[in-house]
């Protein structure tokens, strides 16, 4: 990244630095597309990565917005029924196949992991590279089905819906999904690998940061569950295709077989997007309070109990679809297991305020807004598990309401906490922090006010996926969820400003701007090729403040000695 | 009856409602009462623990095992038991009460099909007696719908190729809402009907005024006939196919050993796809009808093959099931 005028001070020191024979940073370590395109550095495939999903969550975010327009009036008068299909198609298969799945482990898992395990890159940089085209060529196929003639299915590809009825291109969409699905095997593999063999020495088990403990959860769930859905969506474009008779019924197949195998991956899909952010969180809590995380341990259990019981819970999607009530009770006893590791991180996360030092610097309030959407979320998903409240409010908009609330106020709000965290390593500059704290506020609130009154319309009985709504007094509590999507928007479109801003004008970013500790920490911003220049021999478990603390008073008490002298 | 009037909730008009409508606002206070101990932790440390200076560390705190069990076990306590609870008011909700009239529903882009155990046929509307439990048996011609009366509750999906069963009994008379609650294409949000229910006196009345030459049942021992369905299927029947009387609800024993209940779906398998579970002592020699008979064809015959199970007890007609 080229410097900006108006920068002249630092440039000097930078140049000075340069004088010292250091190497360059990853940035600057060559120029031009090609040194971009064809890099197997984790850090700017990282970076190419969170260009790639921001413009996808923008779109997602375009059709959400079109999506909440039709819905201020009952009529369905802004666009036509097949449209409004299409738009909310488009808005789910976007945000959950190409942001919210990716988000998180491709961005800052592939920039930090290997920072925070003392690496000098991932175990296979060249997969890296290639999961980042496999996954851009598995984009363009579904935005391209999107674009020559839509797509109609909602994200799910309910059959015989997808395979026989729709008109709309599902065959183009469905190879879309199975493409990009081996970037995210990719991607998973490779941090796998990676934490296993590429620990710097003394980095153990235990002394792994939280966020790499959430990757390497998350990567066991990605690796065990993409397959079974990558192979179910193409049996629906095979179904469509060749009339195989796999899910139809005309056809001699099973439609509730589509269910189990489509939620067998999509329900621990939820865990791919939630526990890289639950990773973030614990990250963005110790740092912000100064202190070791609350039960390290339990906090990393709670983790591997979450990848390992989300396996087991599909069937709570499925309370209504006429399956006997004993599976439904199975999956219900099961759904109410997995909801306790995530009260025990939780608890965790609050107890880590106890006696910490905490600012309110940006990444925090949203992590602050992390906790309270996850309370909302986490405890309507409680409700939804439980059998009797589940059969009235399945399909309707207070599972809509749980679901967003769990994806967008944990993940997005992860996501950004995280991009506000690492800005600075990752860029090398600062950001404005007035409006980047008025930006999460804003978000907190539009979230709120977007999703909260959709509990209360689908409790009273508001089906998902309804056009026009033939209940008119339902529509002062939608006309409050799209005013808050407008606040929402808004809380979104300000880091786009000001963080595009700061990579030109943003003042430089010293080595450790928060005062954290951690690996990533002690290096430059933004770091160098090899991101460590001598080999990493860790001697700590993670969080040491107590260390840090030790060597500040070490540091005062020799300043006060010299003064004396 | 104490929920009926809070804001936000749907008027309940079922016996089952306010069992929902108990355990959703119990999970809501509860669920309430936690957050706010959680948020009001979190602004206590918050405010107290603010960082004075800017060099400020945290105090490391342990806390022995003791503390991290105690909130694993009593979240998974309480759980727990939200889950029996749940689990109760289901089994409720599902478990069919003896003697609830039958009741078909077919679901069909993008429209709701109704049959009446009198043969009467509606569309989009249904009329039920106020005070009776009424069993609903659900299918689809073609995609998945699913059938939701938020007033009484009651939500179950129309799956093609097979039956799901819900019922509800309403406790008052008027008018409520029907919707289609999974996604089923370009109207998905025009499928939508109402259900009128009725005194028993005033539903026996709209019966008979509108009531059809035929019941379900003997609608369906027509079709039996003219599907030539009693050629093989006789009383007297020369071993060539299983005699139907009495074998719905019963427990069959198939070629191969393994043993079926001849419930609705066995039945509608063996219609369509008369290969697959064939009775043990007999040749599979049954065509399939698969594409020759409507859903509510089947239905017809469902309803006959049931009527004659009490046909055996009673040597009643085709009536029985009215």
């Amino acid at each position: 990244m080229n410097p900006g005028p108006g920068q002249k001070e630092q440039d000097m020191s930078s140049t000075a630095e340069h004088q010292t024979d250091a190497p360059p940073d990853y940035l600057n370590d060559g120029y031009g597309l090609r040194s971009w395109l064809l890099t197997t550095d984790h850090k700017r495939i990282a970076m190419l990565y969170l260009m790639s999903v921001t413009i996808f969550f923008m779109m997602g975010s375009f059709f959400a917005a079109l999506i909440r327009a039709e819905l201020v009036t009952p009529e369905g008068d802004l666009v036509t029924p097949d449209m409004y299909n299409r738009l909310f198609t488009m808005h789910g298969v976007i945000m959950v196949f190409l942001f919210l799945i990716p988000t998180i482990p491709a961005v800052f898992g592939n920039f930090f992991v290997p920072i925070m395990i003392g690496a000098k890159d991932l175990a296979m940089p060249r997969l890296n590279l290639a999961s980042w085209y496999v996954f851009n060529v598995g984009a363009v196929l579904i935005l391209y089905s999107i674009f020559a003639g839509g797509l109609d299915t909602g994200w799910t590809f309910y059959v015989p819906y997808s395979s026989s009825y729709s008109a709309t291109n599902v065959v183009t969409a469905a190879v879309g999904i199975f493409i990009a699905g081996f970037a995210s095997i990719m991607t998973g593999l490779n941090l796998m690998v990676t934490i296993h063999r590429m620990r710097a020495p003394g980095m153990t088990w235990f002394r792994l940061p939280l966020f790499v403990w959430a990757n390497y959860a998350t990567s066991i769930i990605i690796l065990l569950g993409t397959p079974v859905v990558a192979i179910t969506i193409l049996m629906v474009g095979a179904e469509r295709m060749f009339q195989l008779g796999i899910f139809d019924p005309a056809y001699g197949g099973d439609p509730i077989l589509f269910q189990h195998l489509f939620w067998f991956y999509s329900h621990p899909a939820v865990y791919i997007m939630v526990l890289p952010a639950m990773g973030i969180q614990s990250e963005l809590m110790a740092a912000f309070a100064r202190k070791r995380i609350f039960g390290y341990r339990y906090v990393v259990y709670s983790s591997l109990g979450i990848a390992v019981l989300g396996f087991l819970v599909w069937g709570h999607h499925m309370y209504t679809s006429g399956q006997s009530a004993y599976a439904a009770a199975v999956f219900s006893i099961l759904t109410m297991l997995v909801a306790v590791p995530s009260a025990v991180k939780t608890f965790n996360w609050t107890a880590t305020l106890y006696r910490g030092s905490i600012s309110f610097q940006t990444p925090m309030l949203y992590a602050l807004a992390f906790m309270g959407l996850f309370l909302v979320g986490g405890l309507t998903g409680v409700m939804l598990g439980t059998l009797g409240i589940d059969v009235h409010v399945h399909d309707t908009y207070f599972v809509v309401a749980h679901f967003h609330y769990v994806m967008v106020g944990v993940t997005v709000s992860a996501f950004m906490g995280g991009l506000h965290y690492w800005w600075p390593k990752m860029t090398g500059r600062l950001y404005p922090s007035f409006p980047s704290k008025i930006s999460a506020i804003l978000v907190f609130l539009g979230f709120n006010l977007t999703f909260f009154p959709q509990f209360l319309l689908g409790f009273m009985g508001m089906p998902r996926r309804y056009h026009a709504y033939p209940v008119e007094d339902w529509q002062v509590l939608n006309v409050l969820s799209s005013a808050g999507a407008t606040v929402l928007g808004v809380g979104f479109l300000l880091p786009a400003v000001y963080l595009t801003w700061s990579l030109f004008r943003g003042k430089r970013a010293p080595a450790n701007p928060w005062g954290a500790v951690g690996l990533e920490w002690d290096i430059p911003s933004p770091p160098t090729k090899h991101n460590f220049e001598e080999d990493v021999v860790v001697t700590h478990e993670a969080y040491d403040y107590d260390a840090r603390r030790d060597a500040i008073a070490a540091a005062a008490a020799a300043k006060q000695e010299a003064d004396l002298v | 009856m104490i929920l009926a009037n809070l804001p936000f909730m749907p008027e309940q008009a079922s016996t089952i409602a306010h069992e929902i409508d108990e355990l959703y606002v119990f999970t809501v206070v509860l669920s309430t009462v936690v957050s706010l101990l959680i948020v009001a932790a979190l602004i206590w440390f918050m405010v107290r623990y603010k960082r004075r200076s800017a060099d400020e560390i945290g105090h490391r705190e342990t806390a022995g095992d003791w503390l991290e069990i105690t909130w694993t076990v009593i979240p998974a306590i309480v759980f727990l038991g939200l889950f029996f609870w749940g689990a109760k008011v289901y089994f409720d909700t599902y478990r069919v009460p003896e003697g609830a009239d039958r009741y078909y529903v077919v679901g069909k882009q993008w429209m709701w099909k109704f049959q009446h155990p009198a043969g009467n046929r509606e569309i989009n509307e249904l009329h039920v007696p106020v005070g009776r439990p009424i069993e609903l048996v659900i299918t689809s011609e073609d995609v998945i719908h699913s059938f939701f009366v938020p007033a009484f509750r009651t939500k179950r999906d129309a799956v093609p190729g097979r039956y799901s069963t819900a019922w509800f009994e309403a406790t008052k008379t008027g008018t409520y809402d029907i919707f289609c609650a999974e996604y089923c294409g370009a109207e998905h949000s025009l499928m939508i009907g109402k259900i009128t229910v009725m005194e028993p006196a005033d539903y026996e009345a709209w019966l008979v005024d509108k009531l059809p030459e035929r019941t379900l049942a003997a609608s369906g021992e027509e079709l039996f006939q003219e599907k030539s369905c009693n050629t093989c299927h006789r009383a007297d029947s020369d071993a060539r196919a299983p005699i139907l009387n009495g074998i719905y609800g019963s427990e069959v024993a198939l070629l191969g050993g393994a043993r079926v209940t001849a419930d609705d779906n066995y039945i509608r398998e063996s219609i369509i796809n008369p290969a697959g579970k064939v009775v043990a002592g007999y040749q599979p020699i049954m065509p399939t009808y698969k594409g020759q008979l409507t859903e509510e064809e089947i239905l017809e015959l469902m309803s006959y093959i049931q009527s004659l199970e009490s046909a055996g007890h009673e040597g009643e007609g085709a009536e029985g099931t009215m």
